[in-house]
């Protein structure tokens, strides 16, 4: 299924296959699907009643304030929280109704760096290659390609302690696509990292947009990323304010910039309410 | 649509094979660290052996045990506590599981355990398989240690086998324990509470030391009631009994149902809908 939604290669305009994503029709079949997806803690409501469908291929943004509910998509999205209604669907699998098949899917990047420091490169992507079942040989062979890639090969077997912030990262991005996951799961990953840093990341991603079709959703708070990317979410407070290209959620935002037209919608009351 | 064409696209393995790659991956990555922190083995031992050195050659004569079951005669008091030494190796190696995952909650490393694409039970079981597993070596080095000393353990025996299967059974159930506690743990500054209120509590109050009828004889009342529903006592009395090839009564049956019983509480504190992030106060819980 994965397969056959790659090989309906990349839009030729982002917000044509976005569009016919979201109405669940044509060749881009949405790869991950959020129906009515709600959160809440206690009285506060984090996540309301949200409607997402992505389509592969695409860097999404995921734009919003501190509290905005972006993090707990996210835990939703990976099963970390179990959502109070609704459900998500991640290449036709129910994450309340077969997480297992439905994780098989995902690759995350946590904002807080999830390495093993003790352990070498390698052995922390062994870890998860073996717990996503994937032969000792293809995991090999996946860390060396994917590692050279990134120019952290010669790191390989060093401990993950002697490392900086950006190779850090690097590392973790190798990581949530070495089972080839059809959706990535980004969140606030460039925090803490250099320019340059944060620039090879992003060149990295969207490489395998562009050539693996993976579906690549990017939280953040921060604009000029967003700007780049081929379809904006805007979330705030739980609901989703604007979805578009990043000229649509322009206009729709009514700001001349993009960050005008954020900030303009999402400060004052109701900000630092959900994580 | 099928699960099988998705996961041949992906190269991965399924079902119990991949279940069982999960399992080693887990136990591997804990014996990795375990092998990399060597002070750990050396206190594990340490701290056993200094209370078979001092309290054993400090109340041999004074304090030894008459004759009781499982013992057919009167036995040295090195004889006597080794069992309950063993335990208490199986107990601060489960309470140290605890601190364990605490730590990979606060570093982000149980994120990426509970995300993997097994259920949560099992992975949480293998967590336990392998906190089992470190306890059952090193309460086997602190054995032989203790034998090249001079205690005098029937090893060679059935009762030696006998008394492995209660060692793992034992490691298992404070295993399970650690691992309920880490769900209630909010930071790892918190473990010297842990040391207070659950390992001092359950090793004191317990036969590992001392016998029963002893607690009862000098009129603490209360301590015998409390030692004798203490799970910690049956653990280390099933040990002892089985090692002497002898019938250790209701203790398998106590550790048993204590373990899964500890085992499903740690399952439900981790339990998605109460919210992993949750367990921890900079898990990125709720605000």
């Amino acid at each position: 299924m994965i397969e056959s939604a790659r090989s309906a290669g990349p839009p030729a305009r982002p917000g044509d296959a976005l569009r016919a994503a979201a109405a669940g029709s044509g060749a881009a079949a949405p790869v991950l699907r959020v129906s009515g997806l709600t959160k809440r803690y206690g009285e506060r409501v984090a996540l309301a009643s949200l409607d997402l469908a992505l389509a592969s291929g695409q860097f999404t943004a995921l734009l919003g304030p501190n509290g905005a509910g972006k993090s707990t998509l996210f835990q939703v999205l990976t099963g970390l929280f179990a959502a109070d209604a609704g459900d998500v669907e991640v290449a036709g699998h129910s994450l309340r109704h077969g997480a297992a098949a439905a994780l098989r899917h995902i690759g995350v990047v946590f904002q807080q760096i999830a390495l093993d420091l003790d352990l070498s490169i390698r052995r922390n992507l062994l870890f998860h290659a073996d717990l996503h079942g994937l032969p000792r040989r293809l995991a090999l062979e996946r860390i060396a390609a994917d590692c050279a890639r990134l120019g952290v090969e010669p790191d390989l077997e060093r401990p993950v302690r002697e490392l900086s912030g950006g190779n850090r990262r690097k590392v973790e991005l190798v990581r949530a696509g070495l089972h080839r996951p059809a959706v990535l799961l980004m969140d606030e990953a460039t925090v803490g990292l250099d320019p340059k840093s944060r620039r090879d990341l992003l060149a990295a991603l969207r490489e395998d947009v562009r050539e693996r079709g993976v579906c690549v959703l990017w939280a953040t708070h921060w604009v000029e990323e967003a700007e780049a990317a081929d379809r904006v979410l805007v979330l705030h407070q739980g609901r989703l304010l604007a979805d578009g290209t990043p000229f649509e959620v322009t206009v729709a935002l009514g700001g001349a910039t993009l960050e005008q037209g954020f900030i303009a919608r999402t400060s004052g009351p109701g900000e630092g309410g959900a994580r | 649509m099928s699960t099988r064409g998705d996961l041949a696209a992906v190269g991965a393995r399924h079902g119990l094979a991949h279940a069982l790659q999960g399992l080693r991956a887990i136990v591997v990555r804990e014996l990795l660290k375990f092998v990399q922190q060597t002070g750990r083995l050396v206190s594990a031992l340490v701290r056993p052996l200094l209370w078979l050195a001092v309290f054993g050659a400090g109340f041999r004569s004074a304090a030894g045990p008459a004759a009781e079951a499982p013992y057919l005669q009167p036995v040295p008091y090195d004889v006597y506590i080794a069992p309950g030494l063993v335990g208490m190796v199986l107990l601060f190696n489960g309470m140290q599981s605890s601190l364990a995952m605490v730590y990979d909650r606060e570093m982000g490393l149980m994120r990426l355990l509970l995300t993997a694409p097994l259920p949560r039970a099992w992975l949480l079981f293998c967590k336990l398989c392998a906190t089992a597993l470190l306890s059952v070596l090193q309460a086997l080095a602190f054995v032989i240690v203790a034998v090249l000393l001079g205690t005098d353990l029937p090893l060679l025996s059935l009762g030696g086998l006998n008394a492995l299967l209660a060692l793992a059974c034992g490691a298992m159930m404070l295993g399970a324990l650690g691992l309920l506690l880490s769900v209630y743990i909010k930071q790892l500054e918190n473990f010297a509470g842990t040391m207070n209120f659950v390992i001092f509590p359950m090793y004191f109050m317990s036969t590992a030391l001392y016998p029963l009828w002893k607690l009862q004889e000098s009129g603490a009342e209360w301590v015998y009631q409390l030692a004798r529903f203490n799970p910690f006592t049956h653990a280390v009395e099933w040990i002892r009994f089985a090692l002497y090839g002898k019938d250790p009564g209701l203790a398998p049956w106590v550790v048993l149902g204590c373990l899964a019983v500890f085992f499903m509480l740690a399952c439900w504190g981790y339990d998605p809908q109460r919210g992993f992030g949750g367990l921890t106060k900079r898990g990125g819980g709720p605000p």
